[in-house]
This record gives structure tokens, C-alpha cells and sequence, in this order.
């Protein structure tokens, strides 16, 4: 379980998140939404501890974000980059093997290696394990990270828009491979998203943040209202059911 | 990962060695190894400082262009010294053991550039034009009031820091080498046994972040480690600004890897057939009167302009 307390967070006196308290537990897709600006990045950042912590606490599981061991927050949350400036030095086989990095620090065992190779073979990159990343599509780079929090094997993984510059395909094949990952492997996925309707297909969870406040929480087809869009979105795009599911149409 | 490169590179940095003792020797035999003997060690520890300081300050800042040098770390080194002879005065300065003073230096150094680049390195990673004017901007500002405080202090003092002004690999103070040796491999000894976590801090605040490796700790270590290694270098011969980019480009270029186990040994060597090829060649193949710091500052500045144009092109 992660647990967030009382997480409020200034930069320069403004205000970017203001008393955010949420227990997200072990299992599901937990969407993350709201308007630019709201505040997503930064709740985000601060779980992952890539921003210092101002005020509240968040815990994973029993350790605690700012005082456990960075060496054990590893082994329970892992943080998918949105997009690295990648080098051609590193083959996909290297960046996944960095997912072990946290229990073997550097000296990898069989164990490790044969881990690697199952998440490489699970997400489809055995054929192009040895290739440089930048030789790479975006979509298949992206497949790469997956792969390499895949075998970090932690209980959480932190994901801030990974949709950003992928094409549909692409889109949904990550999607897909959450989900998975989720279903089969009990794994607990939290994911900025701004396309609600990716948010309602595939999330079990959609949270709703707007001006550095949670506004919404709870099943897709509960928080994706006609009122979500006019009050918090603040637009007038119309909300259709498809097949029992809340579709926004832009 | 590329074992037979650095065979080939060590083969090659023994060649230059035996070179630089053996050729030419005129008198004793005794007498002139011991005294290029005590060179050589001079020149192996540059290079190996150089080199290792550069790559892991590329690796942390996470660029190819910066190293240590440009951003006015010896230039730093320098107004340390200067501001020590200026307010100690010179005959006082020089009355202190010059083992315990580099020990002092090399300690204020530390504490400063942690400041200084820790800062600079927090706010500018992501954005490399604004880290390297800064940094330009700062070796300029740090060189200006070096200067302007040894053209104020009176000619004896100025003497006694002039030595520290200008790069000599031919003089170099081997009567410190002693000190400096084991600063040196002290240093040395933890960058190899960073060189895993170099690895992963090299992909980024991100995903360094996530397998446990916080870049601000890792930045912090890496930079106690760079200032020791660039307070020595500069010690023995002097500030040398486009060194260390010239190993680290041709490193890369002669070992494509990212693993540090790899590339902190290999800058070693490349440095080492450099700086003690270069010297060989220069002083007893030649016998040129250049000074091999011009013919080592003219390429590594070639490679600067270069590196830099490629830079801005993408
Ligand atoms: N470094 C910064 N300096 C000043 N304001 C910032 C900074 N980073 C973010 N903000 C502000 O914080 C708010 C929340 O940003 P962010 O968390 O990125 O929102 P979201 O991801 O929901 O679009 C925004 O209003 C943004 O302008
Ligand atoms: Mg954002």
C-alpha cells in the first residue's frame, strides 16, 4: 500500500499541491487526470522522491519516502521515464539488466540473468535484445523500459504520461502490457494519463486532480461525468456511453 | 568488454614508458632513470587523475563536452593558491611543508567545488548551453581575480605562484610526488569502486532515481573524488585546460561502452600514451622546443570546437 499523508507542496510560496491525502493498495491501474497544470507531475515526482518532500509523508508500504533506504525503495516502487536522451552505447539487454541493478548492485548472478532474458523474451525483445536503443522506434524503446521495471520487480510502478510520443498502436499495445503486468502479476500501476478515455479503458482507478487538490476518485464510469468535464476540465466536449463505457468525444 | 583494446593500449603505454627512460641517455644510466623515473611517475599520475576526473564529470553531468578543466576547476585550484600566498605572504607560504599544504589545498578545494559545481550541476543538467556558459563564464570570473590578485601582490609572492599558473609537463614538481601519489590512488581506488553506480547514474536523474542510486549523492561523492584528482594534477603540473576533453573524446571513441569498468582504465591508459608518447617524442625524438602542453591545449581545443558545433548543429 502506498500511502500519502497531508502532502502539501510550495514552490516560492505558490501553492502546487495543497493537503493530498490518498491510500492507493497492493493490485490494479490507478489513472491519475485532471487539466494541465493541476499538479499531477508534481504529486508524481514526490512519490517517486525525484522532488524533495516539503510538508506530509508518503509511505510504501512499511518504508518511508525521504528516510528508508534508497536501496530498498527500489526493490518496491520503480519510476518509468517519460523519454531518455538515448546513447548508443546501451543495447536493450543492457537496459533491462539495469533493472536488477538494485539487488545485485553491479554484480549480477544467474538468477539476474536469467530474469533479464524472461523479461526480455515476456515483452518481446529477444530478437532485437543486442540492438543499440537509439536504433530503435519509440514504441519499442518504451517496450525496453517497461521491460526493465518488469524485472525490478516492484510491487509499484510510477508512470507520468508514457503515452506522450507514442502512435496509437503503440499506445495501446503499452496499455495492453500494464495491464497485464497488473492482472497477471499482481503489480500496482500508477499512471498520469491525459486522455481520459485511455483512463476509463483500461484503469480500474481514475483519481482527479485540479489546481493542486484531488477533486475525484473512484471507478472510471463514477468520476467520468458530464459535470467531471464542464466543472473540472472546464470544456463542453460531450460524454457518450460506448458499450458501457463513459467516452469523451473531442 | 573490449579486453584486447586495453591489452593493446597498456602494451602501448609500456612502449612509451621504456621509451622515455631508455632513449638517449647520456652519463649515468643510474642517474638518468632515477631522476626521468620520478617524470614518469609525474606524467602517469596526470594522466590518470586527468582522464578519470574527466570522464566521471561527463558521466555525472551527463554531457561529453564539459570536463572538469572548461568548467574552472583548476582555475578554481589556482585562486586557492594564490589567495593562501596572498594572505600568508610568500616567505611564510614557503616555510610550510609543501606535503601538508597540498593536503590543504586539495581539502579547501573539495569543500568549494561541492558548493560551486554541486549547484550548478543541480540547477543546469537539463540544459546543457546554460551549464556551459555558466561554467565557461565561471573559469573566466575565477582566472580574472587570480589574476588581478598576482598583479596587486609584490614580485616574490608573484613568483611563487606563477609556478602554479602554466602547465609544464616537462618540470613537473616531482618533489611532491609523494603526497600526491597517495592522494591520487586514494582517489582513484574509490572511483573504481564507483564505477557500477557511475553506470547507472550516467542514465539519467530519472531512472537513477529509480533503482536506487539518487543523483544528488552520487554527484556529490563524484565531485569529492574529481577535485582531489584535479587539485594533484594541478599541483604537479599546472592548470591544463583541454586535456582531459581530448582523452575523454578519443576514450569514447576507441571504447564504445558505458560501463565505467571499462572506460575509467581505458582513459587512463589513452592519457598515459599521450602524455608520456607525447613527451618522448617531443623531447628526445625531436627534441623540439614546444612545450607539449601547446601541442596537447591546440588538439584538445580543436576537439572542444568541434564537439561543440556538432552539439549545436542537433
Ligand atoms: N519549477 C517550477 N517553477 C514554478 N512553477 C512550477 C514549476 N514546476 C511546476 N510548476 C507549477 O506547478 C503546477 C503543477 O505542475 P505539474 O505538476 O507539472 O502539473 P501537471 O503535471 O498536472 O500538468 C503548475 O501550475 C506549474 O506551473
Ligand atoms: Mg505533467
Amino acid at each position: 500500500m502506498i500511502e500519502v499523508h497531508n502532502l502539501t507542496y510550495r514552490i516560492a510560496d505558490a501553492p502546487i499541491l495543497t493537503d493530498i491525502s490518498l491510500r492507493v493498495p497492493l493490485g490494479g491501474i490507478v489513472a491519475l487526470i485532471g487539466p494541465n497544470g493541476a499538479g499531477k507531475s508534481t504529486l508524481l515526482s514526490l512519490m517517486a522522491r525525484l522532488l524533495p518532500l516539503q510538508q506530509g509523508r508518503i509511505t510504501v508500504d512499511e518504508l518511508t519516502v525521504g528516510q528508508s533506504d534508497d536501496r530498498e525503495l527500489a526493490r518496491r516502487l520503480a519510476i518509468l521515464p517519460q523519454t531518455m536522451h538515448a546513447t548508443s552505447r546501451l543495447t536493450v539487454r543492457d537496459l533491462v539488466s539495469f533493472g536488477r541493478y538494485p539487488y545485485h548492485r553491479g554484480r549480477p548472478t544467474k538468477e539476474d540473468r536469467s530474469l533479464v532474458e524472461e523479461g526480455l523474451g515476456l515483452f518481446e525483445l529477444s530478437a532485437m535484445a543486442d540492438r543499440s536503443l537509439d536504433t530503435l522506434s519509440g514504441g519499442q524503446r518504451q517496450r525496453a523500459f517497461v521491460a526493465m521495471t518488469y524485472v525490478q520487480d516492484t510491487n509499484y510502478v510510477l508512470l507520468d504520461e508514457p503515452l506522450n510520443n507514442l502512435d496509437l498502436a503503440a499506445s495501446r499495445s503499452l496499455m495492453v502490457r500494464l495491464r497485464e503486468l497488473a492482472d497477471a502479476k499482481g503489480r500496482t500501476i500508477i499512471i498520469v494519463l491525459h486522455d481520459i478515455n485511455v483512463a476509463t479503458a483500461y484503469a480500474d482507478r481514475v483519481l482527479v486532480m485540479k489546481d493542486g487538490r484531488l477533486c475525484g476518485d473512484g471507478a472510471p464510469r463514477d468520476v467520468v461525468t458530464p459535470e467531471l468535464i464542464k466543472d473540472v476540465f472546464e470544456t463542453d466536449a460531450t460524454l457518450r456511453v460506448v458499450d458501457g463505457r463513459p467516452v469523451v468525444l473531442a | 568488454m573490449y579486453p584486447r583494446r586495453l591489452v593493446l593500449l597498456s602494451v602501448l603505454l609500456l612502449l612509451c614508458a621504456l621509451g622515455y627512460l631508455f632513449t638517449d641517455v647520456k652519463g649515468s644510466l643510474e642517474f638518468a632513470l632515477m631522476f626521468r623515473g620520478k617524470k614518469l611517475a609525474a606524467l602517469l599520475l596526470i594522466s590518470a587523475s586527468q582522464a578519470v576526473a574527466a570522464v566521471m564529470f561527463q558521466t555525472i553531468s551527463g554531457n561529453r563536452i564539459l570536463t572538469p578543466s572548461i568548467m574552472g576547476f583548476d582555475a578554481l585550484y589556482v585562486l586557492i593558491l594564490t589567495t593562501a600566498v596572498v594572505f600568508l605572504g610568500a616567505p611564510t607560504y614557503q616555510r610550510l611543508d609543501s606535503g601538508l599544504l597540498m593536503l590543504a589545498n586539495a581539502t579547501l578545494m573539495c569543500g568549494a567545488a561541492i558548493l560551486l559545481f554541486g549547484l550548478l550541476l543541480r540547477r543546469g543538467r537539463d540544459d546543457l548551453m546554460r551549464m556551459l556558459l555558466t561554467g565557461v563564464v565561471l573559469a573566466v570570473m575565477l582566472r580574472s581575480v587570480t589574476g588581478l590578485m598576482q598583479r596587486v601582490i609584490d614580485p616574490n609572492e608573484y613568483a611563487v605562484v606563477q609556478a602554479a599558473s602554466f602547465a609544464r609537463f616537462a618540470r613537473a614538481e616531482t618533489d611532491l610526488l609523494g603526497v600526491s601519489a597517495a592522494l591520487c590512488l586514494v582517489a582513484l581506488a574509490f572511483a573504481w569502486r564507483m564505477r557500477h553506480r557511475l553506470d547507472v547514474l550516467a542514465l539519467g536523474p530519472v531512472v537513477s532515481t529509480s533503482l536506487g542510486e539518487p543523483p544528488l549523492k552520487g554527484q556529490r561523492w563524484a565531485l569529492l573524488l574529481i577535485s582531489v584528482l584535479v587539485s594533484v594534477s594541478t599541483a604537479l603540473v599546472g592548470p591544463v585546460a583541454f586535456f582531459g576533453l581530448l582523452v575523454s573524446a578519443l576514450t569514447y571513441m576507441v571504447l564504445p561502452t558505458y560501463r565505467h569498468a571499462v572506460l575509467l582504465p581505458g582513459s587512463a591508459l589513452i592519457a598515459g600514451v599521450i602524455l608520456v608518447g607525447g613527451q618522448w617524442a617531443l623531447e628526445r625524438v625531436f627534441s623540439f622546443s614546444t612545450p607539449l602542453s601547446v601541442v596537447v591545449e591546440f588538439l584538445g581545443g580543436l576537439v572542444f570546437l568541434l564537439l561543440l558545433l556538432k552539439g549545436l548543429k542537433r
